[in-house]
């Protein structure tokens, strides 16, 4: 059963990053795409009515990592104490650029809040990125089942790691350009014009990058945690994986260059679930790798009680599918291109 | 400082600045509603109007409610790891829920009712501000049911290694000390919002703008506020009083201020503790009312602090006393002005009653102490422990966080909610002074 709920948080975990990876990335490119005023302005429309739902998918995930795996939400959670808190202000800053850019008509108030939205979404995708990267190097976990890591120490990925290395930084930057590349197919998709065609070459220049920060990042974690290799040899399915972020990569130059702006965002969108996807199955049991492999948090040792977790089995499953629904219903109410007004 | 004490002094204060905006948009959202059905039913746009002024304000108000509720969930694991730990594998489940059930349901339909209002026809819209009210309502219940299963623990049983672990999924959900705590506290959110509504019409009322509008916001502000005012006594702040009389005794004799065990307890109105010498200075009290209010028995014997050990009194006493007299003063007051305003918005006498629309414009941010000193009395009340008999605060935070690592954090949510109150205030007085513009000026909301 805790396999099961492995599966559930890795998969919410997924439509977090999918879809507030879209958010982050438009906040990225905010400033490539969106050249004056009444260009980001429409930016903040196309993610304002949807934003705050995305997000919701990140309180979800955790919440449910709290119910099914409590010890690891609290090891982990206090371990990465810092980078965490950061993130909390740094989502703190994101809404209040998004909401409250439009509630003043005053080129000062805009331009500040534009900024905000786009500085937060950049170190956001980054710190996501290395804590990410973290998980995958491992932390260091002593018999308690705590550890803590300081923002940095010497940038090398054994002995007294910090959050950043040269590794994690990696992790941050692959996270930086693969939202970008996503911002921009979702910024595409929702504007016509100068806006979509800027977004596209957005898209088609960061494809290099991303390729090159892809397979960079493959040969690190490679290095850095070669075990990752296990669970591909044990159950060999799991190579689909890395054959599905390929042609993700494919298919985002294919439907760019097509001018299929939807397939490219579903590509995109492909990609990001592979990445995670590869990661989760190859540290599978593990949810939490020590430096020394005695002390990792598994589904095993970081489970909640049975009764409970199968419980959630039955709740889980209607919320997510009246979640669903709604969220059907709201993109639906929504689609279709926002417009560039002129009154600003 | 310690860390413990860092943690505690950072999770209290991000908590109690939290709950600042859900009272608020707990307490609007049925008004929402109101004023739509209004709208519907005498087909009377004006009401419409109301409805998207109030819709706005509500939209703020939920956005600063959203960012400052995030650091609430993340907290319990950043700060009190241990607590986590232990109390994961029974709270986890109705904080999993509240994601699942209610704040879904919430960031969905506030676009729709913020956003949609043509694109989804009057029906619609009812219902998109329907849900909403319901979603945010939930996620009162469920984080009121965390709250009160960490006062009153139910359907659990302690695992080999320690921890708790939940046994019954309804005794969970259906704590009757979250029954009670929930009809309690969100009487609380409406007797804000009913004020909040009251006030601004007395505002446009006494400023002489939208005078009209002011009076439609009065009626139904000063009729809700009335019924919900009442509704904080009797029943359900009786019901509390008597359950803490009956499962926390020694939370009752501090919040009384009682320190001997007595037979015919009196009730004291105003006093200060005094916690050297162990007794009330300056008293005033009514006799035997504290033994008549909790046991219905004007003799009956109530325990006093000395009768419990030391280690299990709550931790700030003079504190948790002043919370509670000061919630239950205020709640005396809000019958009394309710009350008055009813009755003379019944005679047709409220509109032109200034000295009582000056009381009820100036009165709007009392509710808001009133909640606040109220889950003082909750929380305060319920230290030392964490879970209440089976948990203690001093052992639940998070181990290798140090103090000064805490202390970075707890200035950093200083300097950032300091600058959003700074940012909410203004937009309020400017949706304010817009409204007035906005209302009945027949714009159309700009539903995209
Ligand atoms: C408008 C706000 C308001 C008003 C007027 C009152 N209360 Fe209250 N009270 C709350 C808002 C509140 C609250 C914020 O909602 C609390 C905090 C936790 C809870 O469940 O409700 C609370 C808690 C609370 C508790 C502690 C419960 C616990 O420890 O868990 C008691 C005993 C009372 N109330 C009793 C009363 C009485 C006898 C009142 C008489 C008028 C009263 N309250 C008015
Ligand atoms: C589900 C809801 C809540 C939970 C689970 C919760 C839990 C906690 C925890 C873990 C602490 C720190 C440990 C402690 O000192 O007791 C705490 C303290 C505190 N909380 Fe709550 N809380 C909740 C709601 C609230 C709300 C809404 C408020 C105020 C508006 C509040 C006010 C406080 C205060 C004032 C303290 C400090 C008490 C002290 O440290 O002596 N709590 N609560
Ligand atoms: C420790 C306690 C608390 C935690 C962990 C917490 C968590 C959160 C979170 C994560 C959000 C944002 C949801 C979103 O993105 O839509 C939120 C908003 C909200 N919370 Fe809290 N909260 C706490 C205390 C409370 C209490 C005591 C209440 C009411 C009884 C409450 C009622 C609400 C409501 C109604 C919202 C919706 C936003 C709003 O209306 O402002 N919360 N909370």
């Amino acid at each position: 059963m805790e396999t099961v709920w492995f599966g559930i948080v890795a998969f919410m975990l997924v439509c977090y990053v999918v879809l507030d990876g879209f958010d982050i990335g438009a906040g990225i490119v905010h400033y490539i795409v969106g050249r004056n005023a009444n260009e980001r302005a429409a930016t903040i429309s196309a993610v304002g009515p949807v934003w705050d739902g995305n997000e919701v998918w990140l309180l979800a995930t955790g919440g449910t990592l709290y119910f099914a795996f409590p010890a690891l939400y609290a090891s982990g959670f206090s371990g990465f104490y810092l980078p965490l808190i950061m993130v909390l202000w740094l989502l703190i800053m994101r809404a209040a650029g998004i909401e409250l850019r439009h509630q003043l008509n005053d080129p000062l108030w805009t331009s500040f809040w534009d900024f905000v939205f786009s500085l937060a979404s950049i170190l956001l995708a980054i710190f996501f990125g290395a804590a990410l990267g973290n998980v995958v190097r491992g932390v260091p976990l002593d018999a308690t089942g705590y550890f803590f890591e300081p923002l940095f120490t010497d940038w090398s990925t054994t002995g007294a790691t910090g959050i950043l290395d040269w590794f994690t930084v990696l992790s941050g930057v692959v996270a930086f350009v693969a939202l970008g590349v996503h911002g921009a197919n979702y910024l595409a998709l929702k504007t016509e014009g100068e806006m979509n065609t800027r977004s596209r070459k957005v898209v088609s220049l960061g494809w290099f990058a991303l390729v090159l920060v892809t397979i960079a990042s493959l040969g690190a974690v490679l290095y850095v945690r070669p075990q990752i290799l296990d669970n591909y040899y044990y159950l060999p399915v799991g190579w689909l994986i890395p054959a599905g972020v390929v042609a993700s990569l494919v298919a985002i130059k294919f439907f760019n260059t097509t001018g299929n702006d939807k397939g490219a965002f579903l590509s995109s969108s492909v990609y990001l679930a592979m990445m995670l996807g590869g990661a989760v199955y190859g540290l599978y049991p593990n949810v939490l790798p020590a430096l020394d492999p005695a002390y990792s948090l598994t589904v095993h040792n970081a489970k909640a009680g049975a009764y409970g977790l199968s419980v959630g089995l039955i709740w889980w499953p209607i919320g997510i599918i009246i979640a669903l629904g709604y969220f059907t219903f709201l993109f639906r109410t929504f689609k279709g291109k926002v417009a560039v007004e002129e009154h600003h | 400082m310690e860390s413990n004490t860092l943690d505690r002094i950072q999770f209290a204060f991000t908590v109690t600045y939290h709950y600042l905006f859900p009272m608020l948009t707990m307490g609007l959202a049925p008004m929402i509603v109101i004023f739509k059905t209004l709208a519907i039913r005498k087909n009377d746009e004006r009401w419409n109007e109301i409805a998207r002024f109030w819709g706005k304000i509500f939209g703020i108000t939920f956005l600063f409610g959203v960012v400052t509720g995030i650091p609430m969930e993340f907290q319990f694991g950043t700060n009190w790891a241990v607590f986590s730990k232990y109390a994961g594998g029974v709270i986890g489940q109705t904080l999993a829920m509240e994601g699942t059930f209610a704040f879904f349901l919430e960031s969905a339909f506030i676009g729709l009712f913020l956003f949609g209002e043509k694109r989804l026809g009057q029906k619609l819209h009812w219902l998109a501000a329907f849900l909403l009210f319901i979603g945010t309502w939930l996620s009162g219940w469920f984080i009121i049911a965390t709250n009160a299963w960490m006062q009153h623990p139910v359907g659990y049983e302690v695992a080999a290694d320690g921890s708790v672990q939940l046994t019954s999924f309804w005794a969970l959900v259906l704590n009757h000390w979250a029954i009670y705590q929930y009809m309690h506290n969100m009487g609380g959110a409406v007797v804000v919002g009913a004020f909040a509504v009251s006030a601004l019409g007395a505002f446009y009322i006494l400023s002489k703008r939208k005078v009209e509008y002011g009076q439609m916001f009065m009626k139904v502000g000063v009729v809700v506020g009335c019924i919900a005012s009442i509704w904080m006594l009797f029943p359900s702040g009786d019901r509390q009083g008597k359950m803490i009389a009956e499962h926390q005794p020694v939370t009752l004799a501090a919040m009384e201020g009682l320190f001997d065990t007595k037979d015919g307890a009196p009730l004291v109105l105003i006093g200060q503790p005094d916690m050297e010498k162990q007794r009330l200075d300056n008293a005033i009290h009514i006799p035997n009312m504290l033994s008549f209010i909790t046991y219905q028995r004007w003799d009956a014997k109530v325990k006093g602090l000395n009768e419990f050990p030391k280690e299990d009194h709550p931790t700030n006493v003079p504190l948790l006393y002043y919370s509670f007299h000061i919630m239950v003063g205020l709640g005396t007051m809000f019958i009394a002005i309710m009350s008055i305003a009813a009755f003379w918005l019944w005679r047709g006498w409220l509109f032109s009653a200034n000295w009582l629309l000056w009381i009820l414009m100036l009165s709007f941010p009392l509710p808001f102490v009133a909640n606040t000193v109220g889950w003082a009395v909750a929380e305060l009340g319920r230290q030392p422990w964490l879970v209440y008999g089976l948990f203690r605060t001093e052992h639940g935070h998070s181990p290798l966080v140090s103090g000064g690592n805490v202390l970075f954090t707890l200035l950093g949510f200083a300097g950032m909610y300091t600058i959003l109150s700074l940012l909410y205030v203004f937009l309020m007085l400017r949706r304010i002074d817009q409204g007035a513009d906005e209302l009945g000026a027949e714009i159309q909301a700009e539903a995209n």
